[in-house]
């Protein structure tokens, strides 16, 4: 039987200061431009967390609103705010900068970040309200702002800024390796806490208990490890160890933004092979992709829009007979042979599993690819993503004579969503419909979706083929897994032979 | 163009000659294809990469351009270029890569 997605939770972290501390492009740039215009100009175009709340994909993001909701508002959406918004959706919820820094230190296992004594108090109620197992809930004792201060001036420690001002510092791990240097100590732990917060919330939201999860997969595009190991990991169990997941080892499965789909994958075989009952896919955000198209925005005039992390958990079950299955036998995958052009990438993806099924482009309810926020994408130059994939689509579709070439837009309206998710990589990735998804199986609205996720390997310059993988989502049929014979079904067996004996000592 | 782009056209052209190199650029957008364009023919308008400031002039074609389509067996442009052709915006890229050879390239064949 195919395995089941019993619950699917995802978060977000507005952390306008790691924008202007963190954010690749801003660090790029104070190297090599200290003084430009864009450094001075960025900190007025920052949104506050009211005003991230109320943006419409945000909602989406945490399950407050349907995708298909933002169809009815005219894009750009920065500029229509949510009169109902809420932080907190059926799905996850929207937290503070300071909340995070705060659970950065509940997260360092190693005492490498310092916080400040009154922002430790400040936060500390913060802290004790989130379901985080009791030992994690008392923050240790803070220091005072002189001892942070000579940290960063002396020893290199990171600054952990909120509000405009330095509350904090993650400190380096090691004299020489850049690995364990403040900057990848800092990226690390953040991943890890909004990873920690995605878990959190899946256990609150759909009254999981962490002692019930015995294997977690991580699938963010971080790497942990030292010099001599530069990729070692193990961020899963990390964060299994904070949610409380007493009973679960883990490990992490890398692939750029396809790495979710993998884990997916990975998470199904895994379940459907009888090895664990379950297993957690999380993923948390990434720090350097804050205000990666800043420079883009700032020139249209637009506020920041990159300034949150993004993070999702999934729990993959035993078919239960009522949670919308995983085909494990229809997942398309991009080859090695497969060739790089977006046409063969898409025939591998989309029209490879259909075509095992007997499926055609159109009996597929929804589609969910890379779901990018077209606000964000559109002003720097790279287009609608969500909507460019759909168009491949449908393109598909009429090469397969499915539909005709004036039923593209229609066919983009009728089996596409609107994108929303953040440009956090492994984020927008397929994964973000899987939790609508979700809802709309068990309501009835959708019979089959299919969730694609991409990945371009060539940023690690190993090699320069693409990558990407697919499954079929389906409404559970309503039967459930069976752990073995029951006594009713042996009664009768005993039963059907005893007469089979009888009729033959008659003959 | 990222960076890296940059330095092997850079390379390419100080190894061929700018006579025996054609730039093909596969951008999804009207705007980023005309960037890339204008990278290789005028100088990285950025001024951040290895063509900050150096004016190729390279013969440079959108893979939806006839130019291109025209040069190349049909089959395996359909195969590789057909669906694409179908989802992006051809006369706008179009017009803005005859803006930018027009402008900026050395060659008006």
């Amino acid at each position: 039987m195919f395995p089941s997605l019993r619950a699917a939770s995802y978060v977000l972290v507005h952390a306008p200061d790691m924008v202007i501390h963190n954010g690749s492009t801003q660090v790029v740039e104070r190297t090599v431009n200290p003084e430009s215009e864009y450094l001075k100009a960025l900190p007025n175009h920052l949104r506050t967390f009211e005003e991230v709340v109320a943006y419409a994909p945000n909602q989406v993001y945490i399950g407050n609103m349907k995708p298909e909701e933002l169809r009815e508002i005219k894009e750009p959406w920065f500029d229509k705010p949510v009169a109902s918004a809420s932080a907190d959706g059926p799905m996850g919820r929207i937290f503070e900068e300071r909340l995070l820094i705060g659970l950065i230190k509940a997260c360092d296992a190693f005492d490498l970040v310092l916080l400040e004594e009154s922002f430790t108090e400040e936060v500390q109620p913060d802290i004790e309200a989130l379901n985080l197992p009791e030992k994690y809930k008392k923050l240790k004792s803070g220091v005072e702002i002189e001892r942070i201060q000579s940290e960063i001036e002396d020893r290199h420690a990171e600054p952990l800024v909120t509000g405009g001002k330095v509350v904090g510092c993650v400190k380096r791990a090691h004299d020489i390796d850049p690995n364990l240097d403040s900057h990848v100590i800092l990226e690390n732990l953040v991943v890890k806490a909004t990873g920690v917060l995605s878990g959190l919330e899946l256990l609150k939201k759909y009254d999981i208990d962490p002692l019930s999860i015995p294997y977690v997969i991580e699938c963010s595009e971080e790497a942990a490890g030292d010099m001599n190991q530069r990729g070692g990991g193990n961020f899963a169990k990390s964060i299994a160890e904070i949610i409380g997941a007493d009973n679960a080892t883990g490990s992490d499965t890398r692939g750029f933004c396809a790495a979710p789909m993998h884990a997916i994958v990975k998470a199904c075989a895994l379940v459907k092979a009888g090895v664990y009952e379950n297993v957690l896919v999380l993923a948390g955000g990434a720090t350097a992709k804050l205000g990666m198209n800043g420079k883009d925005h700032l020139k249209k005039d637009l506020p920041i829009l990159e300034d949150v992390l993004g993070g999702f958990a999934l729990l993959i079950t035993e078919n239960d007979g009522v949670h919308p299955i995983f085909r494990t036998d229809l997942i398309g995958r991009h080859t090695v042979g497969t060739g790089s052009s977006p046409q063969a990438v898409m025939t591998s993806l989309i029209t490879g599993p259909l075509d095992k099924a007997g499926l055609k482009i159109t009996d597929i309810d929804v589609y969910s690819v890379e779901m990018q926020n077209p606000d964000v994408t559109k002003p720097a130059g790279a287009g609608d993503v969500a909507n460019a994939n759909y168009k491949m689509i449908a393109a598909l579709a009429v090469m397969r004579k499915e539909i005709e070439r004036a039923q593209i837009n229609d066919f983009v309206r009728t089996h596409g969503l609107p994108g929303w998710a953040p440009t956090q990589g492994h984020i927008p990735s397929g994964v973000p419909y899987v939790g609508h998804a979700l809802q709309s199986f068990l309501n009835g609205d959708i019979e089959k979706a299919m969730i694609v996720g991409k990945g371009s390997l060539f940023l690690a310059r190993m090699t320069n083929l693409f990558d990407g993988v697919s499954i079929i989502m389906e409404k559970n049929p309503g039967v459930a897994e069976e752990a073995g014979v029951s006594k009713d079904d042996i009664r009768k067996m005993l039963s059907e032979a005893l007469r089979d004996f009888a009729a033959s000592l008659g003959e | 163009m990222d960076l890296e782009n940059q330095r092997r056209v850079k390379e390419i052209t100080e190894e061929y000659g700018a006579d025996n190199v054609i730039v093909v650029i596969g951008g999804g957008e009207a705007e980023a294809a005309g960037l890339a364009a204008e990278t290789v023919t005028a100088g990285d308008p950025t001024y951040a990469g290895p063509l900050a400031g150096v004016s190729l002039g390279l013969r440079v074609y959108h893979a939806v351009e006839p130019q291109f389509k025209d040069e190349v067996d049909s089959d395996t442009y359909d195969e590789q270029i057909g669906m694409m052709e179908m989802v992006l915006d051809v006369d706008a890229i179009q017009e803005e890569m005859s803006s930018i050879r027009e402008q900026f390239s050395d060659y008006d064949d």
